[in-house]
């Protein structure tokens, strides 16, 4: 593999490499094109948005359309829902993690790798399944149409419990007996010692479970119907269902909901490679 | 990768003696108490008692408004005698898991192999693959209505090399196509991300000795790479099985289940069930049909990976 090219540095391996390198930049190209032809269209009139084919630019450039797009639907509410929504479930979702994944690697109970079996097991349990009765129970607390609905029944998966827990099982046990033997109590060996040692896999939770109640469709879609409390992927689909044919102010709309998801990539990589490295996201 | 190995036994792993706290005997249970409470209490009020009252409701006709009545199984047997839609719905979701997930490993394997042999290219290119996978599914699926349109780009490239473009959203196999395509489009950056994890986890020494020893291309994929490979590989089928089935987004937006019932998968049917028809009892069914065909292609896969999956590296 990687060795088959250093050792083999002859004319024929530079070559190869050079084919190699347009063909990927090729394939490159093809792959992003779908959102360089979003800003392209997002910039047109939106009457020339069919009749300018396969060309990139329209007659004239239409910054107006990222005007319409804010004021047609309240796009700067549906950002500031899909931010609070989104950092507040990432933050729960942390939370509620590390303390599960201290218990279950930590503390002595009965019942506890049963339960931890248990717990893992809806790993692979699709959300999909739980949405009828989780919408009768919103119903029945009040919370339809509300941001609370948006974060609570997301927050309690097993993934991040069970990253946490596999980071701290692979931690010396050292420093929390000297902790203890200084007298130091269970809470305090969580928050003073294990905390600054997990900060890498709190990271990956909290970056994977962000970006999850970020793009999150189906359950906005049965939770909320009025859109000053709609997140950013329903308020594209309530925009593209009140102005279907408007594409230009539309991909406006859907840059807007792109660009901050693109940044997250461009800033984050760390965090992303070690958390797919780790299984996070399964199943997109 | 210390996943992987957790996915041969199913359960976790064991705490090694070493890490429990020395000295006392006696169990933690009241402060394992105190500290599991938060997530355990969500974990019974949000998973747990959603998926026994999800089969509860399917026993029920249960209107968004107004009285449940008890009718025992008459949903299922609707569903599996009496709805055609359900089989076409089925079938749908079926094709749909198979193609995708097919195409997905095929390609990703490949990429991932092709990005892992160019260096620091591979690691930028890896990043542009991933892109779709985080950014909203929603603007994915309309950025493709747009480009798939009957006079979208695509078309007008294709006639601008003497090619008329077909329908590609309203004939129902190029529906299906289309749907396909951009799904494996948004998510095959993912697939990529853990192959390529795993491919540099191989020791490259070992590769060079078996080229040394005369091993030729494919015996190297298939006596080193691909044993070596097979954790991540099989940690991406199971996921990428299961998220073909939870397929909704895609065709909700891109082709809006048709033409007819064409693209119409058994989330899109749950919804529009519950929320559309207001029949939340024979939705549910619908969504206890999904959870025991996921189960059973899951448990299925996990009994089957001992003939393939090699875990000891």
């Amino acid at each position: 593999m990687t060795a088959d090219l250093k050792v083999r540095s002859t004319d024929r391996g530079r070559t190869g490499r050079i084919i190699s390198r347009v063909a990927i930049i090729v394939v490159s190209a093809i792959f992003v094109f779908p959102f360089l032809w979003m800003f392209a269209t997002s910039l047109k009139p939106t009457t020339e948005v069919f009749s300018s084919g396969a060309s990139a630019f329209g007659s004239r450039v239409e910054w107006s359309n990222y005007l319409t797009a804010w004021t047609a639907i309240p796009f700067a509410r549906i950002i500031l829902n899909s931010f609070l929504v989104a950092l507040g479930g990432s933050v729960l979702t942390t939370a509620v993690s590390l303390l599960s994944a201290y218990a279950f690697a930590r503390l002595r109970f009965r019942f506890r790798d049963k339960l931890f079996a248990l717990f893992l097991g809806t790993l692979v349990l699709p959300q999909e399944v739980l949405v009828i009765p989780l919408y009768i129970l919103m119903n029945k607390l009040g919370l339809v149409n509300s941001l609370v609905a948006l974060v609570l029944p997301f927050a309690f998966g097993a993934f991040g419990a069970f990253l946490i827990r596999q980071f701290i099982l692979s931690l010396p046990v050292d420093f929390e007996e000297a902790a203890r033997i200084d007298g130091a109590g269970s809470l305090r060996i969580l928050l003073s010692v294990i905390i600054p040692l997990v900060q890498a896999p709190l990271a990956v939770v909290f970056v994977f479970s962000f970006i999850d109640y970020w793009s999150s469709f189906l359950w906005p879609l049965i939770i909320i119907n009025d859109n000053t409390q709609a997140t950013i992927p329903l308020g594209l689909s309530m925009f593209s269902g009140e102005r279907g044919t408007d594409w230009g102010p539309l991909m406006a709309a859907s840059a807007f909901a792109v660009i901050p998801s693109i940044l997250i990539v461009i800033l984050l990589q760390k965090q992303l490679v070690r958390g797919v490295a780790l299984g996070g996201f399964g199943g997109r | 990768m210390t996943v992987l190995p957790q996915l041969q036994s199913r359960g976790p792993a064991p705490v090694p003696a070493a890490s429990r706290p020395a000295g006392k005997e006696q169990g933690q249970g009241r402060l394992a108490a105190l500290y599991l409470a938060p997530g355990m209490l969500g974990f019974c009020l949000f998973i747990v008692l959603p998926l026994v009252a999800s089969l509860v409701i399917s026993l029920f006709d249960w209107p968004l408004f107004g009285d449940p009545t008890f009718v025992g199984f008459k949903n299922y047997a609707t569903m599996f005698s009496g709805d055609p839609v359900f089989w076409t719905v089925l079938g749908n979701t079926l094709l749909f898991a198979v193609a995708y997930t097919v195409i997905n490993l095929v390609l990703s394997l490949g990429m991932a192999t092709w990005l892992h042999n160019l260096g620091r290219w591979g690691t930028v290119v890896r990043i542009l693959f991933f892109i779709p996978v985080v950014t909203p599914m929603t603007a994915n699926a309309l950025i493709w209505r747009l480009m798939l349109s009957d006079d979208g780009v695509v078309n007008s490239v294709l006639a601008g090399i003497g090619i008329s473009g077909p329908s590609w959203l309203s004939n129902g196999p190029l529906a299906m196509t289309s749907l396909i395509a951009m799904s494996v489009w948004q998510g095959l950056g993912y697939n990529i991300f853990v192959l390529g994890a795993g491919l540099s986890s191989i020791n490259p020494a070992l590769l060079e000795a078996a080229r040394i020893d005369g091993a030729g291309a494919w015996q190297r994929f298939s006596r080193i790479i691909f044993p070596m490979l097979s954790p991540s590989l099989f940690f991406c089928t199971v996921m990428t099985i299961i998220g073909s089935f939870k397929v909704f987004t895609q065709p909700f937006l891109l082709t809006l289940g048709g033409p007819g019932q064409s693209t119409n998968t058994i989330v899109l049917y749950l919804y529009r069930n519950g929320f559309s028809f207001d029949k939340m009892g024979y939705a549910s069914a619908l969504a206890w049909v999904l959870f025991v065909i996921v189960m059973l292609i899951t448990a299925l896969q996990f009994s089957q990976q001992k003939r393939w999956v090699n875990y000891d590296s």
